[in-house]
């Protein structure tokens, strides 16, 4: 062959590689990509090494640690997924693979059509309902466990169990994987239900049913519809743990209780019996702080009360003192009182005595007064008396007995002597008296002729009678 | 139900507790009369016996069910898993 003119330019297999390797990552820096996982594999280092696959052809890809750590659920072989990423090639070996930077499921596959499609039916059916869930015993007798009698999940329960409160277990092998799965999960449940209380066999109050993860074909017996029609069905409360914490499977939502582990199960199912003996100890001193403190707050409202008000000893004290006082003070009031009155009344009484005190008082009175009237009288009487006497001491009866008689004797010769000089008896023997009208004696002419007038007594009676003198002669 | 002397014996743990925790919870508050503190204090004096009775009975006894022909139970075995 003719060797015709070469325009072609030439690469070395670097520069060709390295040509491609632009190529490839300009062109497909960013894309996404649908497939199932095959081959998938976990480093030591970390990062994920798998496959994406269809029916035709196969790609390589790599997921590196920090990814694959943050996916939101397990990727497994034969999951189908859209992972996004770029392409990279290897120059030193003529491969490219694809870096996965996201993840996600492809979202409804085949199989997961099919188990909506259960799902919604089922759920149609009430058998997922709410009300349906059975209360789980706070503390249960028996535990049923439905599980592999190998594996990890068995042991985490048992241990879990043992941890927290230690329980009678009984376990009903059974296989969790392949054809015969669901059945016999599904006759276990059966037969724990079917087990008489007070049997031979004790009959559990609570089942646990559980698997441990698994690609989701795995778990596919407990999205079973036996499976599920049985946890629906039993009348032992059910707890279910299957696979990992991202599946759920339908045996999930017919169950009265979904764990997202066999240990996160084995948690549900009892509580911690440390705890409750804290609890019943600490509750049983929260009653007795609670009710000493009752007595004490009483014993403190009544201290309260007490205090506020006068103590006992100072309010009677008070009183007392005052009592003492008076209790005192009263005998002798009374005593002075007692005897004031008595003496008011010794005084007042009406005795004879006193009566007689009275009487004799009024009776001096009267005698006094009339003593006084006679003393007086006496005295006026005595005095004059006493005067009279004087007077009649004085008078000297016998001088006047004397003079009377010498008065007598006189009066006697006087008389004699009278009637021998009276001028009567001379007047009778012929004698007359002249005198004058104021009687005044004439005993001489002399007389007689100086008045006009005279008066001539005559023994038997007077006689005016006239003078012969002249009257311009008179005197007068 | 004849007359059982111990009212408590057919109460369950759960109830029991929650009786209790009710009458720590009354006891706390402080609001109860004096006769009916002490009441309820010696209640729950008897729930707390009662509960501690009920845990100490708490064993671990591990069984495997073992099936007959016809795939049902007919013994249990020890079980070490």
């Amino acid at each position: 062959m003719d060797a015709p003119a070469i325009n072609t330019p030439e690469y070395s297999v670097s520069e060709l590689a390295h040509a491609l390797k632009r190529t490839v990552e300009d062109s497909y820096g960013h894309v996404r990509v649908r497939g199932e996982i095959s081959g998938f594999k976990r480093a030591a280092s970390g990062h994920v090494y798998l496959s994406l696959k269809d029916d035709a052809a196969v790609i390589d890809g790599v997921m590196w640690k920090g990814v694959a750590g943050a996916l939101p659920f397990r990727p497994e072989d034969g999951l189908e997924v859209i992972a996004t990423g770029k392409l990279t090639t290897y120059p030193g070996r003529s491969k490219y693979q694809i870096v996965i930077e996201r993840m996600e499921p492809a979202g409804v596959g085949a199989l997961l059509a099919q188990l909506e499609a259960r799902k919604a039916k089922l759920a149609a059916e009430g058998l997922f309902d709410a009300d349906r869930k059975r209360a789980l015993p706070y503390i249960p007798r028996v535990i049923g466990v439905i599980t592999s009698p190998t594996g990890a999940v068995i042991r985490d329960i048992l241990h879990r169990l043992a941890d927290r409160f230690p329980r009678p277990v009984l376990v009903w092998p059974v296989l969790v994987q392949g054809d015969a799965a669901a059945g016999q999960v599904a006759a276990a449940i059966a037969g724990f239900n079917a087990l008489p209380r007070g049997g031979p066999i004790p009959r559990p109050d609570l089942l646990i049913v559980a698997r441990g993860g698994g690609s989701i074909e795995d778990l596919w017996a407990f999205n079973e519809e036996v499976t599920v029609r049985a946890v629906a069905n039993s009348r032992i409360p059910i707890i279910t743990a299957v696979g990992h914490e991202t599946d759920t499977t339908l045996v999930d939502f017919a169950s009265d209780h979904r764990a997202p582990t066999p240990t996160a199960a084995a948690e549900r199912a009892v509580p911690v019996l440390a705890e409750l003996r804290l609890t019943l100890t600490g509750l049983g001193l929260r009653a007795d702080r609670a009710a000493l403190r009752l007595l004490d707050l009483r014993r403190e409202r009544l201290n309260a009360v007490a205090a506020r008000q006068p103590s006992l000893r100072n309010l009677l004290g008070l009183r007392q003192q005052r009592f003492d006082d008076l209790a005192e003070r009263l005998p002798r009031g009374l005593r002075a009182t007692a005897q004031h009155w008595a003496t008011r009344l010794t005084r007042a009484q009406l005795r004879p005595a006193l009566l007689r005190q009275r009487r004799d008082s009024a009776a001096a009175d009267l005698t006094r007064a009339t003593t006084q009237l006679q003393t007086a009288a006496r005295s006026v009487t005595t005095r004059d008396a006493q005067t009279l006497t004087a007077s009649a001491a004085r008078l000297r009866p016998h001088l006047l007995t004397a003079q009377h008689a010498r008065a007598q004797a006189r009066l006697e010769a006087a008389s004699r002597l009278l009637d021998s000089l009276s001028p009567l008896g001379v007047l009778a023997r012929g004698y007359a008296v002249v005198t004058d009208k104021a009687g005044k004696l004439v005993t001489a002419a002399e007389q007689a002729r100086q008045h006009d007038a005279l008066v001539l007594t005559f023994a038997d009676g007077k006689l005016d009678v006239t003078t012969g003198v002249p009257l311009q002669g008179r005197l007068l | 139900m004849s007359d059982a002397p111990d009212p408590l014996a057919n109460l369950s743990f759960e109830a029991a507790l929650a009786r209790l925790e009710a009458i720590v919870h009354k006891l706390e508050a402080g609001d109860a009369s004096l006769e009916e503190s002490i009441a309820i204090y010696t209640e729950g004096q008897a729930l707390k016996k009662h509960c501690e009775d009920k845990l100490a009975g708490a064993t671990a006894r591990i069984e495997a069910i073992q099936l007959g022909a016809d795939g049902a139970p007919v013994a249990t075995k020890p079980f070490d898993a």
